[in-house]
Parts: structure tokens; C-alpha cells; sequence
């Protein structure tokens, strides 16, 4: 269970904003972290604390392809992200890097900057402490499903190379 | 229903098959399935696809390498389907860089890549790319870059994935999608003088939105697009994303064959749409009526004709990127260039795509009206496309930029601007030191 404080934005959060191309000449996770969200919201690194949550509108995640972007706001402490729609690139790599995300529309319009929110991933539910409402996210698809459950694609690749090696 | 997609390189005794499929499918259809081992694919359905080729850059494949590496994996899938495109921090910005790049070069010469392109030899992937002859009609293809989506302009399935994605990529030959749901552009009518494919695209992102096509295909046809030629399909095709879209597609015809023929590295397949695809919307659009248009900050759905932006004076104008910077990009900018002078409040940097457009553009004399113009001539990199050097915009600055992205804080400071535009518009405006049409200039 997910229990933590809301950093609420609005549409079209994009990967220029959440970390910024000066910074993508390194690849260490910390280093990442500590520039997270810094072009729209310069005081996210100072606020955050472990367990909180990012509430978006549409279309969070949109632009460049680059991971370092889940990198830097899994690495930033944020344990999950609520919009609307993500973009699909960050889509797929939300979840090949692990970082946890839910679609839900509900919960976005429900949910005002600082409100407490409890999530539990495995059955989308989310309520709202500060509010006192409950919602509930569309669940992923199987394959997806599959995909967390096996922590994440590098995993998934693990076995089906093996699978094969074992098949030749 | 017959199967429409012929080998381009088949002997005459391969025939056209009958097949019945539950109803008529797209080119992007058409592709997927092949790539699945499939007659029929359905939007929704997830499918595992067979990869033709993918891509990474200096950014993207130091992740791609490390996650590579997690998998376990001894070798790459196949050595001579793999491009690493060091392009965006090149010749190298800073030693972060240099590390990077670096350890990008070691992995390629451990595993033999054989399409690693050297600083001097590199262009911007996605006109590389295509005009090395490595992506081709009927290919499925991936790239660690959103961009990737460019390669749809000779017919291929093209899409962006992560750093993750790509390194499972490289190890396993294949990946898996959603079927994106389809939608389809029709543009009829005959294109105004100086409205381009960047005009096009620009009026089309103005008119859906920036997630106007989230997961969706934005197949283009219609006269105005066979009228376009291969440099305007590559930059309708490399906004698809900034609509939200998965791939943007045009089917081959007589142009993109002259262009693949000569270049094509593999065999290649072109598929068409049937007349019976199913599409979730279609859009269609009197391009006669258009003006030269120019998306202002924040983002690339604020589109406006070049008519309605004439009090915006500016600091800098960027010519290049894999959006505009083609070798047809450059002749449009020069036509308006030659005999005048940038503005003396403007910087004018122009980037052309790759060497082999570089020289071109030295061999026609390009070059030369740029400098004397007044303007500064980058070796082929993205640089300040995404912000990361070679004109990095001061607070408060505002550039016209013949890029693709006008985010905030996307080429420099938070407070800077960008206003996207065609070569036309950007050249205009460089001599005029504001935003203007090319048809103000006397
Ligand atoms: S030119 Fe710009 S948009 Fe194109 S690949 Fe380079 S950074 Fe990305």
C-alpha cells in the first residue's frame, strides 16, 4: 500500500520539463533525481519526501523518449503517478523501469495539491484521505500485468533468452 | 479481398494471393501483422513483432547498453541491424559527454555494429538513417528516440520506445506493441507557394491537439501529399508524436521508390491501405487555403498563420534538426537568403542533417550564401534543438527554430521562447529580424 502527499499538475507535463536536456549528459540516477520536475516545479526536489504521489491531467510524460525521465521521478522518491493518460512512450517505460502509474480520470479531477492519497497497485484502488473519496483505476491489460509481475522487462527479456538458449 | 502489397524486388513469379481477411486493413496493419506472423491484426490486440531494424543515440544508448547488459545477454541479435547514432551532444559538448560517447563506441566495437557511425561520418539519426538506405518501405523499426516515427515517410512502421525497450530489442530481435488504432489525413487541394510539409503538419497538430492522436497512427494521403516531395513527407511523418501519435505512415508511391532504390541496403516490401481499412477518424484538410504557419511557445498545437504573428521580434533563428534539415530545406532557406542580410538584432545558425547534405549543400553554393548572409554553419548535430549547445538561448530570448519541440525551457532558459516554423518563414524572419513571411521579403 502507497500512502504519501500529492504534487498535482495540470496537461501535457513533458520530459523537457520533468528533467531538462542539460542534464541528460549523465546517467546516474541521483544525479537525475536531484533536477527532477525542476523547469516546471523548482521547489519538487525540496518538497518531496518518499511515498508521494504526482497527479497530472492528459497526456503526462509527452515529448522526448528519454528514461531518464521515470528515472528521475522514481528516483526522486515519487511512488506513483495518476493521470489521465500518459503519453505512450513513457507509458512503456514507466513500466519497464518501475515505476508505477494509473489512469484515472476520477481520481485527477478528485484530487487537489497536498490531499493524501492511499493506492493499492494491485487492485487500482486509490482513496483520497484528505477528501475521503475512493476510485478506482482501469486495471492493465494481462500482458502488462504479467510484465510488473515479473519485475520489469529486463527481467521479461531475461527468460525469454533463456528460453531460447535452452531451445537450441 | 486482395492482398494489394507487391515485393518490390519480387521475381515475376510471385504471384498476388487471395486472401480473405475479416475486412479491409491499413498499411500500418499490414505491417504489424507480417511482422507477428499474421494475415489480420486488430487495433487493441498486442502482438510480438519481428524488428527490421532499431536505432539508439548518444543520449539514449548508455542506458540501452547498461539494461542490455542486466538482461545477460552475450550478443546482439544481429549485428547488422542495429544503427548507433551519436548525434545529439556531437563532436562532444563537455567530458560527460565524451564519457558517454565513448562508452557507446566500446560497445559497438565489442559487438561488431557494423552501422556505428563515427563524429565526422554522423548525421542526425532520423535523416541518416533513411538516407543511408537502412530503413526501407514495408520495414518495422524502433529507436530509442520519439522521433523515430520520421521513417513512416518511405512507408515503414516506425515507432519511439526507452532505453529498455531498446536493450531487450537488441537482444531479442523483436518487441511487442499495442495495434494502434487508426486515422487517417486526407489533404486536398493545391499547395500555396512557400507551404510546405512543416506548414502541414503545423495546421494539423493546430487542429487536433498535442495528444490528438495519443496511441493512434496518422496515416497522410491525399494530392497534396503526392505533390510533396520526400524532404516534406520526412517532416510531416517526424511530428506524428508531437500529436501524440504512435507512427505517422505514408504509403510508397513513384517518389519514395526513386528514393529508396538507389540507396536500399536489404530487400523491401510496399504495402498500401485497402479501400476497405477501417479507420477510427478521418480528417480531411483543403491545404489551398493555407498559410505558412508558425506554432508559438509552449507548444506545438499553438499554431497560427504566419499572417496573424508579424510583431514578434527575435534573438536567433535555428535552421536544421532531423524536421528541416534537408538538403531541400536548405535550397528554400538560401533562395531567400542569397543576396540579403541576417538581421543585426539576429543569430542565424543553420544545421545541416548529415555530411552528405553538408557537402551538397558546399557543392551547390548553399554554404556560402548562408556565411555571407551573416549566418553561422554547424557541422551536422542537434545541438540547439534540444537545448544542449550550439546556441543555447539567455533568459528572456526568443528564437524561431525549424525544430520540432517548443516546450518550455526546450532550447535553454526557462523563460526563453521558441516558435516553430518551415525553412521559408525562418529564413524571412532571420533577415527581418522578426517573425515574417517569406512574401515580405521584396
Ligand atoms: S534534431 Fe532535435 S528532435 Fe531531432 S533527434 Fe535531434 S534532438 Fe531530437
Amino acid at each position: 500500500m502507497i500512502r504519501g502527499m500529492v504534487h498535482r499538475y495540470g496537461s501535457n507535463v513533458d520530459t523537457d520539463v520533468i528533467i531538462p536536456a542539460r542534464y541528460l549528459n549523465t546517467t546516474d540516477p541521483k544525479e537525475l533525481a536531484s533536477h527532477c520536475m525542476e523547469d516546471i516545479d523548482p521547489e519538487f526536489v525540496k518538497r518531496v519526501k518518499p511515498g508521494d504521489i504526482i497527479v497530472a491531467e492528459d497526456n503526462f510524460g509527452c515529448g522526448s523518449s528519454r528514461e531518464h525521465a521515470p528515472i528521475a521521478i522514481k528516483e526522486s522518491g515519487i511512488a506513483c503517478v495518476i493521470a489521465n493518460t500518459f503519453a505512450r512512450i513513457f507509458y512503456r517505460n514507466a513500466l519497464n523501469v518501475g515505476l508505477p502509474i494509473l489512469e484515472c480520470p476520477d481520481a485527477v479531477e478528485g484530487t487537489r495539491a497536498g490531499d493524501i492519497l492511499e493506492v493499492d497497485l494491485e487492485s487500482g484502488k486509490i482513496s483520497n484521505v484528505t477528501t475521503g473519496k475512493t476510485y478506482t483505476a482501469k486495471p492493465f491489460p494481462p500482458f502488462m500485468q504479467e510484465l510488473i509481475r515479473v519485475g520489469g522487462l529486463v527481467n521479461y527479456a531475461r527468460s525469454q533468452l533463456s528460453r531460447r538458449t535452452r531451445a537450441t | 479481398m486482395r492482398l494489394t502489397e507487391v515485393r518490390a524486388d519480387a521475381p515475376k513469379s510471385v504471384e498476388e494471393k487471395e486472401v480473405k481477411y475479416p475486412m479491409g486493413q491499413t498499411i500500418t496493419q499490414k505491417i504489424l501483422a507480417a511482422h507477428c506472423g499474421k494475415d489480420y491484426v486488430e487495433p487493441g490486440e498486442l502482438i510480438n513483432a519481428r524488428l527490421d531494424f532499431m536505432l539508439a543515440n548518444d543520449i539514449t544508448a548508455p542506458i540501452a547498453i547498461r539494461e542490455f547488459e542486466r538482461i545477460g545477454a552475450e550478443t546482439v541479435f544481429d549485428k547488422d541491424r542495429i544503427a548507433l547514432v551519436p548525434d545529439h551532444s556531437t563532436p562532444n559538448k563537455d567530458i560527460n559527454s565524451a564519457q558517454l560517447v565513448k562508452a557507446v563506441r566500446e560497445f559497438a566495437k565489442k559487438h561488431n555494429i557494423t552501422y556505428w557511425f563515427e563524429i565526422g561520418r554522423v548525421g542526425i539519426e532520423h535523416t541518416l538513417l533513411p538516407d543511408e538506405g537502412l530503413v526501407l518501405p514495408g520495414d518495422c523499426v524502433i529507436g530509442a528516440d520519439s522521433h523515430t516515427c520520421t521513417y513512416g515517410a518511405v512507408g515503414a512502421f516506425s515507432t519511439g520506445v526507452g532505453s529498455t525497450d531498446l536493450a531487450a530489442a537488441m537482444a531479442l530481435g523483436e518487441t511487442w506493441f499495442k495495434v494502434p488504432e487508426q486515422m487517417k489525413f486526407i489533404y486536398y487541394g493545391k499547395l500555396p507557394k512557400w507551404v510546405g510539409g512543416k506548414d502541414l503538419i503545423l495546421y494539423t497538430i493546430g487542429l487536433i491537439g498535442v495528444d490528438g492522436a495519443l496511441y493512434r497512427t496518422m496515416e497522410f494521403t491525399g494530392e497534396a501529399i503526392a505533390e510533396l516531395d520526400m524532404a516534406g513527407r520526412f517532416t510531416m511523418c517526424n511530428m506524428a508524436i508531437e500529436a501524440g501519435g504512435k507512427n505517422g505512415i505514408i504509403a510508397p508511391d513513384d517518389k519514395t521508390l526513386e528514393y529508396v532504390k538507389p540507396r536500399a541496403k536489404r530487400g523491401y516490401k510496399v504495402y498500401a491501405s485497402d479501400p476497405d481499412a477501417v479507420y477510427k477518424d478521418v480528417v480531411e484538410i483543403d491545404v489551398s487555403k493555407l498559410e505558412p504557419m508558425v506554432s508559438f511557445p509552449h507548444l506545438p498545437e499553438n499554431a497560427k498563420p504566419v499572417s496573424e504573428a508579424s510583431d514578434v521580434r527575435i534573438d536567433q533563428v535555428v535552421i536544421g534538426s532531423c524536421t528541416n534539415g534537408r538538403i531541400e530545406d536548405l535550397r528554400t532557406a538560401a533562395e531567400l537568403l542569397r543576396g540579403r542580410k541576417v538581421h543585426r538584432d539576429v543569430r542565424l545558425i543553420v544545421i545541416p542533417a548529415t555530411q552528405e547534405i553538408y557537402l551538397q549543400a558546399l557543392k551547390e553554393g548553399l554554404i556560402e550564401i548562408f556565411v555571407e548572409a551573416g549566418g553561422a554553419v554547424s557541422t551536422p548535430t542537434c545541438g540547439p534543438c534540444l537545448g544542449g549547445h550550439m546556441g543555447v538561448l539567455a533568459e528572456g530570448e526568443r528564437a524561431v527554430a525549424t525544430t520540432n519541440r517548443n516546450f518550455v525551457g526546450r532550447m535553454g532558459h526557462t523563460k526563453s521562447e521558441v516558435y516553430l516554423a518551415g525553412p521559408a518563414v525562418a529564413a524571412a524572419s532571420a533577415v527581418l529580424g522578426r517573425i515574417a513571411s517569406p512574401e515580405e521579403l521584396k
